[in-house]
């Protein structure tokens, strides 16, 4: 017993590239903007990077957003964050600005009006993070330098095995990725914090293999077809694969759907952030990686090197 | 054929037998003692984001014990020329580090400046002017000396504060240093999180000084507080109300003895208001001083500050030479016990900061995991029916190399005492897919080449052959920036590159021998016509 989705097929990926190039160029832009508006701290920055306090509470009976919101403002915490997760019973209060408290004690004061305004509404404090803004400067420096750091090395290995417009292009992909990812989380609001990075250095790694399997036969074909034109090879080899990407993209979509719904409020938007990245990742590696090489290789004479 | 079959099956079984053993003490508990006396006995360690508890960075701020070196020398200096009668106008710390000395008239410059080069060779003159016949002295430490004072300010912080947490009862604590002047502490599991802050948080500076009874309190409140003397506050809590007031001490500055002289500090309790307090023993030399303070001091109140806080000002009824002194207050007994472990580990060179803390309280740990297993359980189920059914039997073969690449990949986990966090499972996950993918690499080539008419056995030969370095070059590539991730992240980054790594190479493991092996079984069993895929 077995199934095939997908039989042959004969798509013309190279000609759809004018569209896909529009509609990349958007998500970057959303991307770069993105990333212009964190740097200048006026996205949402959690407070891993941006500093502050955050403290989450689970409460024994339903309680009234309102109220804690009220009892907040009153005590002098004007600009926190509210959330209520309704499974559990759940508030999520976090404080960025900061405040003349010094640090530890933030949330010993919250708990401490809250102790107060929900006197008959047993509670416990699930968890507290406290993050100075040294800190999160620190952060934010060391991971953009793993990132960098990694890109490169991934371009060296793409262009030993294949060839340089290869690596840089795979690169290009992956960016790519990654930064519409982070656009579309600056445009829905969602936070900016260290799972958010780990969900990009994931979905990177995935369209990465991605890329790099579309890659392998484009240059499996090349070597087979050194007379045809780079477009129909670069087609070809796209259809071939088509029913495999599809397949593997099928299987992690699967798990990203069970994580985003059975895996409780701290992968939640984790999860979400790899559900987009196995939309666009699949997208980027048939539509993004593969059509910049041909741009890249396209007036050349030169045959590509086929080293194995 | 057959000897490679073997071969290979053998080296499967023999790593599965391996993670299962690694595996066992997790899963099994409590264990057989038998089992912990030759194998291993270490489970899979659990983040903090798992298992709850507390991460602090604390920030020594070494310029404080840089500044209590320089009241030292400017309070020695003062001595030396009030003992040998020499004239000063002014012997201070300033605000830039440096001590400013004015002198009245030559004469005393002149003995001044033979003092200084007999006894305080190891300050520098850093700057020095003469003005209507004053002179004024800028002296400050050596570069050299202060990098000595700031290193061991945050030694000894770290020895202090180990001692603390020893003492306060807490497992597989992590103390370490990080960066220049941070300290990193791990404290998983810990039930009381504001309890632990603030024992470790305290600097701990006890001091006695003499209550200033002979100016006016008043006076010092509304603004005019004598030379010498300082304002400090005790906090009262009144016992039905439980409302804290703030009663103001007007105090000499100069400490008459500080907690460096103690030896044991223990809780007591009194036995007619059932009130804990906290006992101290001093050494010797305290025991002599403290005698010969109250002796010269009696019926004077001194003041028992801990931290600027005074905690209790009795008056000295008679000379106590017993070299033991107690500090009451309205404690709880949790307060005085804290009060009794930092007291015994001694004070903090320089006090330090909290800069972070991330607690995670075990609930939510719990959920935590509860959740990540079952929402993971979900995903694999999900992979492992849709294998089977769009590739049938190859399918079920596939499923079986996921099963060994998890088992492969929590035994290496254990095997290497790595902790497990949340971003480590995302790496697992991208790992798993990564599987998941090298399978279906595999079985569409398959299917390409016996749809160009090969028979079985050279169609799944030749699939493999030609999805192999597919394969490794895309392991390969990510393998690379998880290990670049492991080198120069931090924290959780970390955490999700080791489990990609290790994935990644398990992985390519089990792609290349733990399914192919079972496609050569069938085919060296039987010659098959068609194949399930």
């Amino acid at each position: 017993m077995s199934i095939e989705l997908l039989g042959k097929t004969n798509i013309d990926f190279i000609r759809l590239r004018k569209y896909s190039f529009v509609l990349s160029a958007i998500l970057v832009t959303l991307g770069i903007i993105a990333l212009i508006q964190l740097s200048r701290g006026q996205a949402n920055l959690g407070i891993d990077f941006a500093g502050g306090t955050s403290v989450q509470f689970k409460f024994e009976k339903p309680f009234k957003l309102e109220n804690a919101r009220h009892a907040l403002e009153v005590n002098g915490f004007k600009d926190s964050e509210l959330q209520q997760f309704t499974d559990g019973n759940k508030l999520l209060i976090q404080v960025k600005k900061s405040t003349n408290i010094p640090m530890g004690k933030v949330a010993d004061k919250i708990v401490a009006i809250f102790s107060k305004e929900f006197a008959d509404n047993k509670f416990v404090v699930d968890s507290t993070t406290e993050i100075g803004p040294k800190v999160g400067k620190s952060l934010q420096h060391d991971a953009l330098i793993a990132v960098i750091i990694s890109a490169i090395g991934m371009i060296l290995y793409l262009a030993w095995r294949f060839e340089f417009s290869f690596g840089v292009a795979a690169a290009a992909a992956t960016f790519h990725d990654v930064l519409s990812v982070l656009g579309i989380f600056f445009l829905l609001e969602k936070e900016v914090n260290l799972l958010l990075v780990t969900s990009l250095l994931t979905l990177a790694g995935y369209s990465l293999t991605d890329t790099v399997v579309v890659y392998d036969r484009i240059r499996e074909n090349l070597r087979l077809r050194s007379k045809d034109f780079l477009g129909d090879v670069i087609n070809s080899s796209i259809n071939e694969v088509l029913s495999r990407t599809i397949v593997t993209s099928s299987t992690v979509f699967l798990v990203c759907i069970a994580l985003f719904f059975f895996g409780g409020e701290v992968i939640h938007d984790f999860s979400f952030a790899l559900l987009m990245g196995v939309v666009i990742g699949t997208y980027s590696s048939i539509f993004v990686a593969s059509p910049i090489v041909y741009e890249w290789r396209k007036g050349k004479k030169v045959r590509i090197r086929t080293k194995r | 054929m057959w000897r490679s079959i073997q071969w290979r099956a053998g080296l499967i079984v023999f790593f599965l037998a391996l993670s299962i053993l690694f595996l066992v003490p997790t899963l099994i508990d409590p264990l057989p003692k038998w089992w912990t006396k030759v194998l291993p006995a270490e489970k899979i360690h659990l983040g903090l984001d798992l298992r709850g508890g507390m991460h602090l960075l604390l920030e020594v701020e070494v310029q404080k014990a840089v500044e209590s070196a320089l009241d030292k020398y400017a309070s020695d200096i003062k001595d030396t020329l009030t003992k040998k009668d020499i004239a000063f106008n002014q012997v201070d710390r300033t605000a830039e580090g440096k001590i400013a000395v004015l002198l009245p008239d030559s004469k005393a410059n002149d003995r001044f400046s033979q003092i200084r080069s007999d006894q305080y060779a190891n300050l520098k003159v850093a700057s020095f002017r003469e003005r209507e016949g004053k002179f004024q002295y800028g002296l400050e430490m050596n570069p050299k000396e202060v990098k000595s004072i700031e290193e061991s300010a945050i030694r000894q912080g770290l020895e202090t504060i180990r001692n603390r947490i020893d003492q306060f009862g807490v497992s597989e604590p992590v103390i370490a240093p990080q960066g220049e002047n941070q300290i990193l502490i791990q404290l998983p599991g810990i039930k009381d999180p504001q309890r632990a802050i603030e024992l470790i948080g305290r600097t701990a500076m006890l001091e006695f000084k003499l209550v200033d009874d002979e100016n006016s309190l008043e006076e010092a409140l509304k603004g005019s507080i004598p030379p010498g003397d300082e304002i400090l506050y005790q906090k009262v809590a009144d016992k039905d109300t439980g409302v804290v007031t703030r009663r103001p001490f007007l105090l000499k500055k100069r400490a008459l003895m500080t907690g460096d002289v103690l030896t044991d500090a223990r809780t007591r309790i009194k036995s007619d208001f059932n009130e804990p307090y906290v006992s101290i023993d001093f050494d010797a030399r305290g025991g002599r001083l403290f005698d010969q303070i109250t002796a010269e001091n009696v019926k004077k109140r001194l003041a028992i500050v801990l931290d600027n806080n005074v905690y209790s000002a009795p008056v000295i009824q008679e000379r106590i030479s017993g070299g033991k002194a107690q500090i009451s207050g309205s404690f709880t007994p949790d307060e005085a016990s804290d009060l009794a472990i930092v007291l015994r580990a001694g004070a903090l060179p320089a006090p330090v900061k909290i800069i972070q803390n991330v607690t995670v309280g075990p609930s939510l740990g719990q959920d935590s995991i509860d959740k990540g297993i079952r929402a993971a359980m979900i995903g694999a189920i999900l992979v492992v029916v849709f294998m089977a059914v769009y590739y049938g039997l190859s399918g079920v073969i596939a499923d079986w190399a996921l099963i060994l690449n998890i088992i492969y990949l929590m035994g290496a986990l254990a095997s290497m005492r790595a902790t497990l966090t949340l971003p480590g499972i995302a790496g697992i996950i991208l790992a798993i897919g990564m599987a998941v993918d090298s399978n279906v690499l595999m079985f569409e080539r398959i299917r390409e080449e016996l749809r160009l008419g090969k028979t079985v056995r050279a169609a799944v030969d030749a699939g493999y052959d030609k999805a192999l370095f597919t394969i490794i070059d895309s392991h390969v590539t990510t393998l690379i920036t998880a290990v670049v991730l492991f080198q120069f992240g931090t924290g959780p980054i970390k955490g999700f590159a080791v489990t990609l790594s290790l994935g990644v190479i398990i992985n390519l493991f089990s792609a290349l021998i733990g399914t192919k092996v079972i496609f050569d079984w069938i085919n060296f069993r039987k010659q098959l016509k068609t194949l399930s895929i």
